[in-house]
């Protein structure tokens, strides 16, 4: 067990110091380390719990994105039976089907095959699963009932997702933020982490905001008052106007005159007039063409701004805007009017984005639980120090030799990894040294033991050795069953903790297994031991 | 030179004779424990429970509490707890999870903040909504279970059944006893909560492997040694490992304790409990005397012929249990 050949020696030696290399440029300004090559630029990731930050885990709204569906579902319907010129009723969307009343029986049979076509099936040219996009049933006096399918929501949620990220990168990059990770989780779920924010809550506006604006006329058939007391007619409806209460309610036409899909830009500016913060957009072709017969056709009248169904401004349209561009303005501060450039440039999300988690650590906290847990490490690692030699006195020194080495391959192999410290993990790394040295505890212990039974100091090593490392490899591998169980089903800080307890025991298995030896031969080599002083 | 010896070399005592104090005694214990779960219950985190925790550092550098108190009573958000903790300026908030849906529980983060403005920093916020604290939760349970399941099966394939029971009795009892402290210290039961529960897993697993394997060992070598007498030699001889490993891991923890601050504190105390005073007493005097109910070494004698038959027929390969590295 003591005999290690020459290319051991420096098979065992070269991995220790080249693993343990890969934790130097922590210790390194982030300055000198960028001008190194690629590959030893890795380096370890602070946790958002001590670099301070936010992490928001963000859930697509499947009512959202239903009712998108349904909407969009009532429209091909009625466009289908109007271009089939097939007379039908009551066209509506009743709980979760689209329901819709053919008015003559010869026609009936015409009207559902036409209305089957809208059902296509799923997964585009390649994986197509056999499944379609609707359900069309005949629900009998010519009753047709369309619902959409399971599979078709589904595949709508994934794209949704597919879609947003992208959205939420653009947001968060024109934050000015530094490394954001944004990132698809499980199927319907996007989790949006960024270190070091300030303030969380405006984190949580760019991100959480749909953004769809759209420009639409104002109803002055009636008043809002009128309309909220009584009936609201059947092409309009009521939105509030503002942040403050009581909300100004406004009668608002459901027709969509341009929206913020084809704007190409928006920047907040300064009124020129009023001094106060607006914002400035620009359409594209399209739009600016629309937008302007719209102006034209209805100079004179109140025309409504509207963001996420709410009202920002309903300024009268005083002349026709011919050159596609304008001011949206409407008691804005200087980050509210910055944050919705920010909205629109980055367009608007496809579906309803609710925050399901949110977790904020100030950048302050996060210093300080640095500081406690570098203090916790010095601390424990003195105190397991000092009990080791006073224990083994110079085996002690060999312990504590391999823990150092155990550690700095800890972090060696963390920043190999690009993994993320936490505090927890940090907790893993003290715990780490309070394990490791039991390693060293079953070696010595087991040489103890076999002086005792009277053999001479060489064999008492060898098979101290010997013996120690199938009990250590057992003992250690149960710990580290718990440790791959909690990687799986933990998150953020926790999972640190997992990780940095996996990478200890597999480093201090292999400082058991060849380190602590090595050290134990050469001295056995050097000193030629008739005792052993343990 | 002089070294510490915290167990004299050569110690004789009789482990094994007290399990019929300290099996009654953890039976006594677990069911307490079991009684406290379901009376007292345990002190459930935001992260299982929903709602949200905000750790918050008056700007004038002394928090008022009662006024806080006071204010946020009013936001009409149901339950609303203030701690002291750390500094006098520290203050902990919790409020439980809103009814309603998601949004909901952002909108109570707000309207605390609208309350408090800007006399305090917002140095921790934490919400969990209902659908991922259910999450958490079955996630947490799943995964004890899994962990619990895999080292069995780990266990049984290293040793014989018998241990892998004696083993899972002895750490379920741990846990036990664990949740049952969890419950009268009345610690955050949250993920870190998790996390300490599966490390005191590994770790009596660990303390109570290294006995089994010493076990093994006698019984392939001493064939005729009455089991109690065995597992007694089997624990001395390793009893000065276990404790000077349990001094180590203990000072490790004493160090967190003291110096890790806040934030781990519940998970470092309830380590401390689970590995440093179960999880000891657990190997020594229940995972080991275990065995002789478990019927471990009582057919030897009649294995050995078996096995020196077996052995003349096909003397091809050790049996795996043997393996030494």
């Amino acid at each position: 067990m003591l005999y290690f050949s020459r290319w051991r020696v420096i098979g065992i030696l070269a991995t220790a110091i080249i693993v343990c290399l890969f934790a130097v440029p922590n210790f390194i300004s982030p300055e000198t380390v960028a001008k190194w090559p690629q590959w030893a630029q890795r380096h370890l990731v602070l946790g958002l719990d001590l670099q301070g930050g936010s992490h928001i885990l963000l859930q697509v709204d499947a009512a959202d994105v239903k009712r998108q569906k349904m909407d969009a579902l009532r429209d091909d319907v009625r466009r289908t039976l109007r271009d089939a010129k097939i007379g039908y009723t009551g066209l509506a969307i009743r709980g979760d089907a689209v329901e819709v009343r053919i008015r003559d029986d010869q026609n009936f049979n015409e009207a559902l095959s036409k209305l089957r076509e809208l059902s296509v099936p799923l997964g585009g040219l390649l994986g197509s699963t056999g499944q379609r996009s609707l359900d069309v049933t005949d629900a009998g006096s010519r009753l047709v009932r369309l619902t959409v399918t399971d599979a078709a929501m589904n595949e709508r949620i994934r794209q949704v997702v597919e879609q947003a990220v992208p959205i939420i990168e653009k947001r968060v990059n024109q934050l000015g933020l530094v490394e954001p990770t944004i990132q698809r989780q499980g199927f319907d779920r996007i989790l949006v982490q960024v270190p070091g924010l300030g303030d969380p809550q405006r984190l949580l506006d760019i991100i959480g905001k749909t953004a769809k604006l759209e420009f639409r006329l104002v109803d002055t058939s009636m008043s809002a008052q009128d309309a909220l007391s009584g009936r609201v007619p059947a092409d309009a409806e009521v939105l509030y106007e503002g942040k403050t209460d009581p909300k100004t309610p406004i009668l608002v036409q459901k027709q969509v005159l341009v929206s913020g899909d084809e704007l190409t830009d928006a920047q907040p500016a300064f009124d020129s007039r009023t001094g106060e913060p607006v914002v400035n957009f620009r359409f594209n072709t399209a739009g600016a063409r629309k937008f302007a017969t719209v102006t034209q056709e209805n100079v004179g009248r109140p025309f409504a701004i509207v963001l996420d169904n709410e009202v920002i401004s309903a300024p009268v349209i005083r002349e026709p805007i011919l050159g596609g561009s304008g001011q949206i303005s409407g008691n804005f501060t200087v980050e509210s009017a910055n944050d919705l450039a920010i909205l629109l440039r980055a367009g608007a999300l496809p579906a309803k984005l609710t925050p399901i988690e949110q977790r904020v650590v100030g950048a302050g906290l996060g210093k300080d639980q640095i500081e406690k847990g570098v203090q916790a490490s010095y601390v424990g690692g003195a105190l397991v120090v000092i009990f080791m030699i006073a224990t083994y006195g110079l085996f002690g020194i060999f312990a504590s030799v391999a823990v150092a080495v155990n550690v700095a391959m800890i972090f060696g192999t963390l920043s190999l990894l690009n993994a993320t410290l936490t505090l927890p993990g940090i907790a893993g790394v003290v715990l780490t040294v309070g394990i490791a040295v039991d390693s060293n505890v079953l070696i010595y212990e087991r040489v103890r033991e076999e002086v005792r039974a009277g053999r001479t100091a060489i064999q008492a090593l060898d098979a101290g050795f010997s013996r120690a490392l199938a009990t250590i490899l057992d003992s250690n591998i149960t710990t580290f069953i718990a440790a791959a169980v909690l990687f799986f089903i933990g998150t953020g800080p926790v999972r640190g903790f997992a990780v940095t307890l996996g990478i200890g025991i597999v480093t201090t298995l292999f400082t058991a297994f060849t380190v602590t030896r090595l050290i134990v031969a050469a001295w056995v080599r050097w000193t030629r031991p008739k005792t052993v002083p343990i | 030179m002089w070294h510490l010896r915290i167990v004299p070399d050569d110690t004789k005592f009789d482990f094994t004779r007290f399990r019929r104090f300290s099996f009654p005694l953890s039976a006594v214990l677990s069911i307490f424990a079991i009684a406290l779960y379901f009376t007292h219950g345990l002190n459930f985190g935001i992260d299982f429970h929903g709602g949200t925790l905000m750790e918050i550092q008056a700007k004038s550098g002394q928090a008022d509490l009662a006024a806080m108190r006071e204010k946020l009573s009013s936001l009409g958000l149901g339950e609303v707890q203030l701690q002291q903790f750390g500094g006098p300026a520290d203050v902990l908030i919790r409020v439980a999870q809103q009814p309603g849906g998601e949004a909901e529980q952002q909108q109570a983060v707000e309207k605390v903040r609208g309350a408090l403005g800007d006399t305090v920093n917002y140095r921790r916020i934490e919400v969990v909504g209902p659908r991922v604290s259910g999450e958490l939760l079955s996630y947490g349970i799943i995964g004890l279970f899994v962990a619990i399941g895999g080292i069995l099966v780990y266990l049984w394939f290293r040793f014989e059944w018998q241990f892998a029971l004696g083993a899972m009795i002895a750490n379920v009892h741990d846990l036990v006893l664990t949740l049952g402290f969890m419950s009268i210290a009345q610690v955050d039961f949250d993920l870190t909560s998790i996390a300490a529960l599966l490390t005191i897993l590994g770790y009596s697993l660990n303390d109570t492997v290294v006995i089994y394997d010493r076990i093994r060992e006698m019984l392939r070598r001493y064939k005729k040694m009455p089991m109690p007498e065995l597992l007694n030699a089997s624990i001395n001889s390793t009893l000065s490992r276990s404790i000077i490993t349990h001094v180590t891991v203990t000072l490790s923890l004493l160090a967190l304790l003291l110096f890790g601050g806040n934030a781990i504190h519940s998970f470092t105390a309830t380590m401390m409990f689970g590995v440093v005073l179960v999880g000891t007493y657990t190997s020594i005097f229940i995972a080991a005397p275990i065995l002789i109910y478990l019927g471990v070494g009582t057919g030897r004698a009649a294995e050995e012929e078996k096995e020196a038959a077996s052995a003349a027929k096909e003397p091809a390969k050790p049996r795996p249990t043997k393996a030494r590295v």
